[in-house]
């Protein structure tokens, strides 16, 4: 079983993110998968929680997640960096979006697998949301089916198909975009639990 | 076909599927999201069902009442201050032996202000002559939809669907999304013969003696208990058409068991995953998962207890001053036996707090070393 954490802001779709990324997970045929937002009132710009678990056999578990395996920050200014690590298991994996390059955020958090993907940089070039509200969350699938080696590019195209309802050739472009500049990076790539 | 649905999204689906003729429900989180995907499906032409805009929870059960008296299929969701204001309601429907099926998205009841999951608000309906049925994935919410019409429409008696606010509510997991030609041979169109028709000149609900008054509610009572029975042969027709079956209630690893959870809802799927765990440490735990809670399958748990066996009642739920409710009507239905089981309670995840699995593993051991107090609720919390 591999568990999830993301943390982002109300209104950047966190958790739809966690959401489709158990479409990809579906689509893909590899396992079993559940996402959870962190139970609250919604509120644009406030910090957010989901989560996911995705497994070979059936999820059984109806919980929070205390102990990740991998955390995903959408937005670091919404997640302070010892929150990133509640929790997160030893040797974890944490995914940001972030223009800083993996080693230099590697300091910030000894210990882990980090791996930085630019996804509001890409969201924005493909004209998904705002800089002041990027809509990031189709970016950061990408790159998470790539380094986690969820799903391969077709499945990730079909199930974001599926699953955005406005800007669906974007979306898809941001998302295989994202896979590609993890894809290029592999060494990072984590390997599943 | 499967489908990543959220608990809410499956139940719609399953109203949908079950060619429900009239919604008419009032917005409450965390139930709004069924209501507002019935009017979405019905905008694309894909919900025929008619729906009727209402005030209040109190007006969206009286709808009902209504369009279930002309025999149309009839449907409404609500979580907990809005299921109290339906109270008075919910007597009349069971008494004039409507056949509406409800989904009560359990949400904790206020004061203080609560958005999250607890099942005191579908449990204080106990005694209004509703079925209640709780399910423990989206999978089961969508099944239990057009289960709870099928059991409901052959006895005539209303039906609550009940499941965890947030925990299953909002939680997103893929979901076999029945076709809908297999859904037409499990539930075919309602034929009400009782239904109100413009030909006929009939009084409904009329002021009876007491003596008939007294029939009427002793065949209401004949027919809950009978629904037992109609439950079980659905779940069966159910297996053939769809491959899932579900009982009233659904023994895991027991055979051999010393200690046995006893749990409902969203809690009773982790407390497998305890189980497993348990298991693997050599303990010989057990799971009992209550499905059903009106009617109440007392037979089949006098059936399954033996002497010796320790239950340990996990109840997300409490009658102030005294247990958990599913604990007390446990109790009650083991009083008539000669050699009863140990019974204990615990009261968790009051307002939402999570039953983790290390919860469950304690509570487990709790009851298994004889350690809970048996004779009063036990209170237990996992403190994250």
């Amino acid at each position: 079983m591999l568990e999830l954490r993301f943390h982002g802001r109300g209104g950047q779709g966190t958790v739809l993110a966690a959401k489709m990324l158990a479409d990809v997970v579906l689509r893909s045929g590899k396992g079993e998968c559940m996402a959870i937002p962190e139970f609250g009132v919604e509120r644009r710009g406030a910090p957010v929680l989901a989560y996911a678990r995705i497994s070979d056999g059936p999820i059984l578990l109806r919980t929070r997640i205390y102990e990740p395996d991998v955390v995903v920050v959408m937005d670091t200014a919404a997640a302070p960096s010892e929150r990133v690590m509640d929790g997160l298991k030893p040797g974890g994996t944490i995914l940001v979006n972030t223009e800083h390059d993996s080693a230099e955020l590697a300091k910030t958090w000894p210990g882990f697998k980090v791996i930085a993907v630019p996804a509001r940089q890409i969201a924005l070039k493909h004209g998904l949301g705002t800089p002041a509200a990027p809509v990031l969350n189709t970016a950061v699938i990408g790159a998470l089916c790539a380094a986690l080696d969820i799903a391969g590019e077709e499945d990730l195209e079909a199930a974001i198909r599926g699953a955005v309802p406005i800007k669906i050739e974007e979306n898809i472009a941001a998302a295989l975009e994202a896979f590609a500049f993890i894809a290029e990076r592999r060494p990072h790539a984590a390997t599943r639990v | 076909m499967r489908k990543v649905l959220m608990g809410n999204h499956a139940a719609a689906v399953g109203v949908k599927l079950a060619r429900t003729d009239v919604v008419s429900a009032y917005p409450i989180t965390p139930q709004t999201q069924i209501i507002e995907m019935l009017n979405d499906l019905g905008e694309s032409g894909q919900f025929t069902g008619r729906f009727i805009k209402v005030e209040s929870e109190h007006s969206a059960m009286a709808a009902c009442l209504g369009s279930a008296t002309v025999g149309a299929r009839s449907f409404t969701a609500t979580s907990s201050q809005g299921l109290a204001y339906m109270h008075e309601m919910l007597h009349w429907v069971s008494g004039a032996r409507l056949p509406i099926v409800m989904v009560d998205v359990n949400r904790a009841m206020g004061a203080p202000w609560i958005l999250w999951t607890d099942q005191t608000d579908s449990l204080s309906q106990r005694d209004t002559g509703w079925m209640q049925f709780y399910c423990s994935s989206n999978q089961e919410i969508l099944d239990s939809v057009l289960m709870a019409y099928r059991v409901a429409e052959q006895v005539l008696i209303p039906a609550m669907v009940v499941y965890d606010g947030f925990t299953l509510s909002h939680t997103y997991e893929p979901v076999d999304v029945p076709d809908q030609k297999l859904v037409d041979e499990f539930l075919p169109k309602l034929e009400n013969a009782y239904a109100l028709r413009p030909d006929t000149a009939e009084a409904f609900s009329a002021l009876p003696s007491p003596k008939e008054y007294y029939r009427l509610k002793a065949r209401l009572d004949h027919d809950m208990t009978r629904a037992l029975g109609v439950f079980e042969e659905a779940g069966k027709r159910f297996e053939e058409i769809f491959g899932r079956r579900y009982r009233l209630i659904e023994p895991y690893r027991c055979e051999d068991a010393d200690t046995i959870l006893v749990v409902s809802g969203a809690p009773a799927s982790t407390a497998q995953a305890a189980v497993d765990d348990l298991r693997k440490q050599g303990c010989r735990a057990g799971l009992l998962k209550m499905r059903a809670f009106r009617p109440f399958p007392a037979e089949a748990l006098r059936d399954f207890v033996r002497p010796g066996t320790r239950l340990a009642v996990v109840d997300r739920n409490y009658s102030q001053g005294h247990h958990g409710i599913f604990c007390e009507e446990i109790k009650s239905a083991l009083f008539p036996l000669k050699s009863r089981p140990e019974v204990y309670g615990f009261i968790a995840g009051l307002g939402g707090g999570d039953i983790t699995p290390e919860l469950l593993k304690e509570i487990w051991k709790e009851a298994d070393e004889g350690r809970a107090d048996a004779s009063t609720a036990n209170w237990m919390e996992d403190a994250r």
